[in-house]
């Protein structure tokens, strides 16, 4: 199994995100992340999409997708050639005792402390999956409450814009 | 390419015989009008529907409509598969309509049946008002999810001033690129209110272009290695019908020579009279197709999908052939069997393009001699052609009638079947010569579909003699459209293969389990209570019902079948429960163990 990034452009309309998700579940393909939003243009959401499978059944779901009416376009981004991100919130005790070594680890991982109690912080950090696995991993000794994470983000480097065409398609339709 | 998307006028040209003459723009109607317009200007003439509580406000101005005929059935699942019957036989959009809830979930069956399919459907239906939807109201079913992964496209419209594009686009949905079911569900509410009703309206569909235009380095690829190959089989699947590719098809088989195998969804996309035609591949599939295909250096494919009834053991299908896979859904091409040449486009500019490719290649490298092969083949078809053993139990041969029906009613009619022994017989012993003559459901595999099916093509053709061929197990899950058929003036017949059990699960009964016949015997046949009484149903359902026990009565009664045209026919045949569907190719089982009779299996080491 290989890791996968997809965006999906999809057109901004109710019960997308339902078609893109339940025909990831119908083809038996097992979804990592899924992140959804606003794009620059109102008439078109974008999602980003991780996936574990092989070459072949990705070229699969990738006409798959395809085939849905409301999908406008799908680019695969290598992660040599994009910047991929994830946002992480996570609840660590951390009471006198302990607080200043969890410090000391938000400090390393140039993550931040959003929320404070008596013996509990929230940290929020972004990066890429290896590193906020590292920042959990070294986290993890002092008592983890609650992990939330967006799913992965992903935009290509460089100038282009895959959303250019796209909206063409949607003012031009 | 990017192509503009048509005007729904293009698209109301293309599925209407009658488009509409008046565009109207900007009049102030109700929600239920808007959708009995749009329907008009897409040119629908004839819907099969059943009213309901959500979709009563569409049923009043319905009636008023000069252009539609709306033909009440007495089940939905039965207008579902009648609108499919139409779209087969027309090959125009069938229109279906039911109320929520119940109604709409009773479209299920028919609805994943057509996207199997690939029919052209469109069905409307009524949703609870919008300030009730998500409370569980009364017939409230959440049908547009419920119908996702069956449908092509789907909507929900809770604002009237979206009822003419939704619907526009629907049509065009449906009947374009690789046709399918277009789900367009609308509330009550929104039926209700008043709006304004404007024709034509824009389609927005961004994400919607289907590619029509083959590649033009492919066409020559697939070119080189038809013009090359020694052992070609041109494998036609039922997109060729659905494409009206069987004209131009018919030169790419003479130009190139090869032999053809045609799906059970393709036949009649080349005529059975033709000399290169092997008839049909696959688990029921004659020796010679089932043959050609695992000793065939190239194959192919034209708008089939090698489904796992065509090729057995997948590892094993074709072991020797170079793949050609030209159809207009990308997602089917290398989906099941690794392709060498990938052509995406519409079969009919795909075929088109190919013909004078492969014109220039025989200009180049000359025409392949393909005597050895042919020589092959006509030893297979010699030695193996269709065939039936009499029975020993004094019962008709269900072969025997189907073949009596297909001479007797010829090729001009269209045949619709059930599905089971009744419909592989009727798919091996029927000759068919025209596309569009033969609806089945192939990829569902519906019980049932044959009588309302039959129903919709008789009012799509109502010239044709149009005959269901049906088991005594499917026509007891939808023969209520009998009643449809008598009061509308709709007289399909009805050639009952009456064997009084689920003959297919019979079969394999007796051929898998041991002869342990668990719930397969239905008690209509001779020697039984005879629960129901087909010729007695047939009488109540207003239809004249025929019983034939003889072999020498065969002829007559269809001969008197085809003399009724004031009213349906049901003719009950009583056949032997224990004939049984040759060749067989076991589920899972490489191709080459097809059975020729049981326990019968071609020698393929001696011909080689």
């Amino acid at each position: 199994m290989s890791r996968h990034t997809l965006s999906v452009l999809v057109e901004n309309k109710p019960g997308v995100l339902t078609r893109v998700s339940a025909l990831f579940a119908r083809r038996a393909f097992n979804i990592h992340s899924l992140a959804v939003g606003p794009t620059e243009h109102e008439e078109i959401s974008r999602i980003t999409v991780v996936v574990d499978v092989e070459e072949h059944p990705l070229e699969h779901v990738t006409k798959q997708l395809n085939k849905l009416v409301n999908v406008i376009k799908i680019v695969e981004l290598d992660p040599g050639s994009s910047v991929q991100r994830e946002l992480l919130l996570v609840k660590v005790r951390a009471d006198a005792a302990t607080r200043s070594g969890v410090l000391e680890v938000v400090d390393l991982f140039r993550a931040h402390v959003v929320d404070v109690v008596p013996d509990t912080v929230v940290i929020e950090a972004t990066g890429t999956d290896a590193k906020l696995s590292a920042l959990l991993a070294a986290l993890e000794p002092y008592g983890v409450r609650e992990i939330v994470k967006s799913g992965t983000l992903a935009v290509g480097r460089g100038s282009r814009s895959i959303t250019d065409r796209a909206l063409e398609r949607v003012r031009t339709a | 390419m990017v192509q503009p998307n048509p005007t729904p006028a293009q698209v109301a040209a293309r599925t209407a015989s009658r488009p509409t003459d008046r565009p109207v723009s900007g009049e102030e109607v109700t929600g239920a009008e808007s959708i009995v317009r749009s329907l008009e200007s897409v040119g629908v003439e004839d819907v099969f529907g059943i009213p309901g509580g959500a979709i009563l406000p569409l049923y009043d101005p319905l009636m008023d409509s000069k252009q539609i005929r709306h033909i009440l059935v007495r089940h939905e699942q039965g207008g579902g598969h009648a609108a499919e019957g139409y779209a087969h036989a027309t090959g125009k959009v069938g229109v279906t309509m039911a109320t929520s809830g119940p109604g709409a979930t009773n479209l299920v069956t028919p609805l994943a049946d057509a996207h199997m399919d690939s029919v052209p459907l469109v069905a409307i239906t009524g949703q609870v008002a919008e300030s009730l939807i998500g409370t569980d109201g009364f017939q409230e079913a959440d049908i547009v999810g419920i119908t996702m992964p069956i449908t092509k496209h789907s909507y929900l419209v809770t604002d009237p001033a979206e009822i003419p594009r939704t619907i526009a686009e629907a049509f065009h949905i449906a009947s374009t690129g690789r046709p399918g079911p277009v789900l367009v569900d609308i509330a009550k509410s929104a039926m209700q209110a008043s709006t304004t009703f404007s024709w034509p309206q824009e389609l927005s569909l961004p994400g919607y272009h289907p590619v029509t235009k083959p590649h033009a380095k492919q066409i020559r690829e697939a070119a080189k290695l038809l013009a090359t190959a020694r052992r070609p089989v041109l494998y036609v699947g039922g997109g060729v019908v659905r494409a009206g590719a069987s004209a131009a098809l018919r030169r790419l088989v003479d130009t190139s020579g090869a032999a053809v195998v045609t799906t059970l969804t393709a036949r009649g996309a080349v005529p059975d009279s033709h000399p290169q035609q092997l008839g049909m591949p696959g688990m029921h599939g004659t020796v010679p197709a089932v043959a050609a295909l695992q000793k065939a250096d190239l194959v192919v494919a034209l708008g089939a999908r090698f489904d796992d009834r065509v090729t057995g053991r997948l590892s094993s299908f074709a072991p020797q052939a170079a793949v050609v896979h030209a159809d207009i859904d990308p997602a089917e091409i290398g989906k099941n069997r690794p392709v060498d040449v990938p052509i995406v486009g519409d079969l009919r500019e795909v075929i088109a393009d190919l013909v004078p490719a492969l014109e220039a290649e025989h200009a180049k490298v000359g025409k392949p001699d393909l005597a050895a092969w042919w020589h092959q083949l006509d030893t297979w078809r010699e030695t193996y052609p269709l065939g039936f053993s009499p029975t020993d139990d004094g019962h008709l041969a269900p072969q025997h009638v189907i073949s009596r029906l297909g001479e007797l009613a010829g090729p001009d009619a269209i045949y619709a079947a059930g599905v089971g022994q009744h419909q592989m017989w009727a798919a091996q012993f029927i000759r068919y010569e025209r596309p569009r003559t033969w609806l089945n459901s192939a990829g569902l595999g519906t019980m049932g579909f044959a009588v309302p099916a039959a129903m919709g093509a008789k009012v799509g053709e109502p010239d044709r003699e149009v005959w269901a061929i049906d088991g005594d197990g499917c026509f007891q899950m939808t023969n209520q459209e009998l009643a449809t058929c008598a009061i509308n003036d709709i007289p399909i017949k009805v050639a009952l293969i009456n064997n009084s059990s689920l003959g297919m699960v019979r079969q394999w009964q007796t051929l898998f389990y041991d002869e342990r016949y668990s719930n397969t015997d239905l008690h209509t046949g001779h020697g039984t209570r005879r629960i129901p009484d087909f010729v007695k149903l047939a009488d109540a359902y207003g239809c004249e019902g025929i019983r034939v026990e003889r072999a020498d009565e065969i002829d007559a009664a269809i001969k008197r079948a085809q003399e009724i045209d004031d009213r349906p026919v049901v003719i009950d045949f009583q056949v032997s429960r224990d004939a049984m569907v040759w060749p067989m190719v076991a589920a899972g089982v490489p191709n080459d163990d097809i059975q020729y009779a049981r326990g019968i299996s071609p020698a393929w080491d001696r011909e080689d």
